[in-house]
């Protein structure tokens, strides 16, 4: 079976830049994956390419045996990646079911006739989408705040709503970046519980930026460690932490 | 289920929209029949009702697609120019008036809304400041376009100058249809009160249904993150050109209005000036709230002309209005007050009506 995502030889270069530079990454279904380095490693810029934000100078993006390589990110959507943003993008004078009924778009329609109109299929699609979108929102606690403004909801459920929204597309492979930045440790506790849940409850690939190493050494399972645009190391979460360029890049010499 | 709170609060206030437009037009027919409307009034009637489907078609552009669009007198220009000469064309042939005047409608939006497209796809690829600024640019060039336009008929059929009136070469019997900056003359007075009435309901509708769909969440995901609405598969240029398109069918069926309430029709009215009153209408009544727009079109386009009593006051009362708009709008001390006693008001008399 072909991996959920391989990456081959990926590279940009922004003007004399290099800012990421033959990187390679293998993730099989449904494992729970960290992105791990310093500080202006390329950890987001990897994200941005893989989602089609940026395209690739050179390289090879497959996502379940199919080539994605730059194309561009609703299509990337459409082929099955989901994300969420280091700062929080949400809808933000949406309401949080709103939000998440955005991320119900491309798989529940009606034309716009009937949505001007008010035809039957629009009753029947918006009555499916509400429920499906309750559904998520319970998944993650939100339920009681589905009628909220997205940008009312505390700092934690915000992170929460940005994971609702992207697992509304239905996705093969979701990204998370730096899903813990800006939380307590209490809430990282919880987000850890959450991240380990969707894995289950939505038999998902999960591929995570995060700089909390409490986090990624508790949750993820494989880990590459990116340092000036490279993949320093690769492999299994204990074995990585405990390589010593790998101490070297984070606390220095 | 909580979700379906929203849902009825939205209902309700779309409701609220439409019972305040039907009273306001049940109360002003009842005052018309009894005979106490000015003439002054009876004529800003139509008129009004021009610049509600204007603000409210700006607001679907400005507010809820979040672009800035300073040309919008254009689309109304485009609206006013095709329905009338359609109008123009048919006058002899065509003489049920109802129906010739629901097609030059029909026709003002079409024409408006292809002209929209055209115009958005270049242009949509632009933001903020620079979006505004084309737009202004193009309102300026469709009005500058209609200019230099002469169309006559006569019996050998239509004859089109860019020059003037006599190189047409027009046989005797000959009559001008459009003459550039003079416009379209002896346009039939199809427009009234009940039929501006009708194209408002038809706006709020396509508006307030387009707004609570999935459409028009895309639209708003767009307007709130572009980035974002893109990581889920909304299609950006797809959402904002249709915001775009309806907006100027909807302007364009204004000046379908406007232009059968004239007996001449000229280009140079549609300016920048037009353009920035409807924006500032759109401004005045919260952006993004349809509602609100209805409301400031109505207020400032009668108040000038009810103050004209007040000779030199007037632009000073108008000022003022506007200010005081602003500050109930957007100042946050004036919004809490609003929800803690306007708030309290509507929630009591929406109980009593379960």
């Amino acid at each position: 079976m072909a991996p959920m995502l391989e990456v081959k030889n990926l590279g940009i270069s922004f003007g004399g830049l290099r800012a990421v530079n033959a990187f390679e990454m293998t993730i099989q279904k449904g494992e729970l994956y960290g992105l791990i380095g310093p500080n202006g490693a390329g950890k987001t810029t990897v994200f941005n390419l893989l989602t089609g934000v940026y395209k690739p100078s050179e390289g090879i993006v497959k996502l379940d045996g199919e080539d994605i390589t730059g194309k561009p990110t609703i299509e990337i959507n459409k082929h099955g990646i989901a994300r969420t943003f280091q700062n929080i993008r949400l809808f933000k004078d949406m309401s949080v079911l709103d939000n998440v009924k955005a991320g119900l778009h491309n798989d529940y329609k009606y034309s716009t006739v009937a949505g001007i109109f008010r035809l039957p299929s629009y009753w029947k699609v918006e009555k499916e989408m509400d429920e499906r979108a309750m559904e998520l929102l319970q998944v993650f606690d939100l339920d009681g705040e589905a009628d909220y403004l997205a940008s009312n909801l505390p700092y934690g459920k915000q992170r929460k709503l940005e994971i609702a929204r992207a697992l509304a597309t239905n996705p093969k492979l979701l990204l998370l970046d730096e899903p813990a930045a800006g939380m307590n440790p209490h809430e990282t506790a919880e987000l850890m519980e959450t991240i380990h849940f969707v894995r289950d409850r939505f038999d998902m690939t999960i591929l995570l930026i995060e700089h909390d190493m409490k986090l990624v050494g508790g949750i993820c399972e494989k880990l590459t460690v990116l340092n000036f645009g490279e993949v320093l190391c690769q492999g299994a979460t204990a074995d990585v932490l405990k390589d010593p360029q790998v101490i070297t890049a984070y606390l220095g010499e | 289920m909580t979700g379906m709170k929203s849902k009825k609060k939205n209902f309700r206030s779309n409701i609220i929209t439409y019972a305040m437009v039907i009273a306001a037009f049940v109360i002003m027919q009842i005052l018309r029949s009894a005979g106490h409307i000015s003439s002054l009034f009876e004529g800003l009637l139509v008129p009004i009702c021009v610049y509600v489907i204007l603000a409210v078609s700006l607001n679907l552009v400005v507010g809820i697609s979040g672009e800035l669009s300073l040309g919008h007198a254009g689309f109304m220009c485009v609206g006013a120019f095709a329905s009338a000469f359609f109008t123009k064309c048919l006058q002899n042939t065509l003489t049920v008036s109802g129906v010739r005047f629901a097609l030059a409608i029909l026709i003002g939006a079409v024409v408006a809304a292809v002209l929209g497209i055209l115009i958005g796809i270049p242009v949509l690829r632009l933001k903020g400041d620079y979006l505004a600024i084309v737009t202004l640019a193009f309102g300026e060039i469709i009005k500058n376009v209609i200019n230099v336009f002469y169309v006559g008929r006569d019996i050998n059929g239509i004859h089109i100058s860019m020059k003037d009136k006599f190189s047409l070469g027009m046989e005797a019997d000959g009559e001008m249809l459009l003459s550039g900056p003079q416009g379209i003359t002896g346009i039939p007075k199809d427009s009234s009160f009940v039929v501006g009435f009708i194209l408002i309901l038809i706006t709020l509708f396509i508006a307030l249904n387009l707004i609570n769909s999935r459409d028009g969440r895309a639209i708003k995901a767009i307007r709130d993150n572009r980035i974002a609405a893109s990581s889920i598969g909304i299609n950006i240029t797809k959402y904002k050109l249709m915001a775009f398109t309806i907006s100027a069918a909807l302007a364009g069926m204004a000046g379908a209005l406007y232009s059968h309430n004239l007996a001449t029709l000229q280009a140079s009215k549609f300016n920048f000036n037009t353009s920035i009153l409807v924006l500032v209408f759109v401004v005045l009544g919260g952006i993004g709230n349809i509602r609100g727009s209805v409301i400031a079109a109505v207020i400032l386009t009668a108040l000038p002309e009810l103050l004209r009593g007040l000779a030199d006051y007037r632009m000073l009362i108008y000022a003022i209005v506007l200010i005081v708009m602003m500050l109930f709008n957007w100042a946050p001390k004036a919004l809490e007050w609003r929800e803690r006693y306007l708030g309290r008001f509507f929630k009591k008399s929406a109980k009593e009506g379960e």
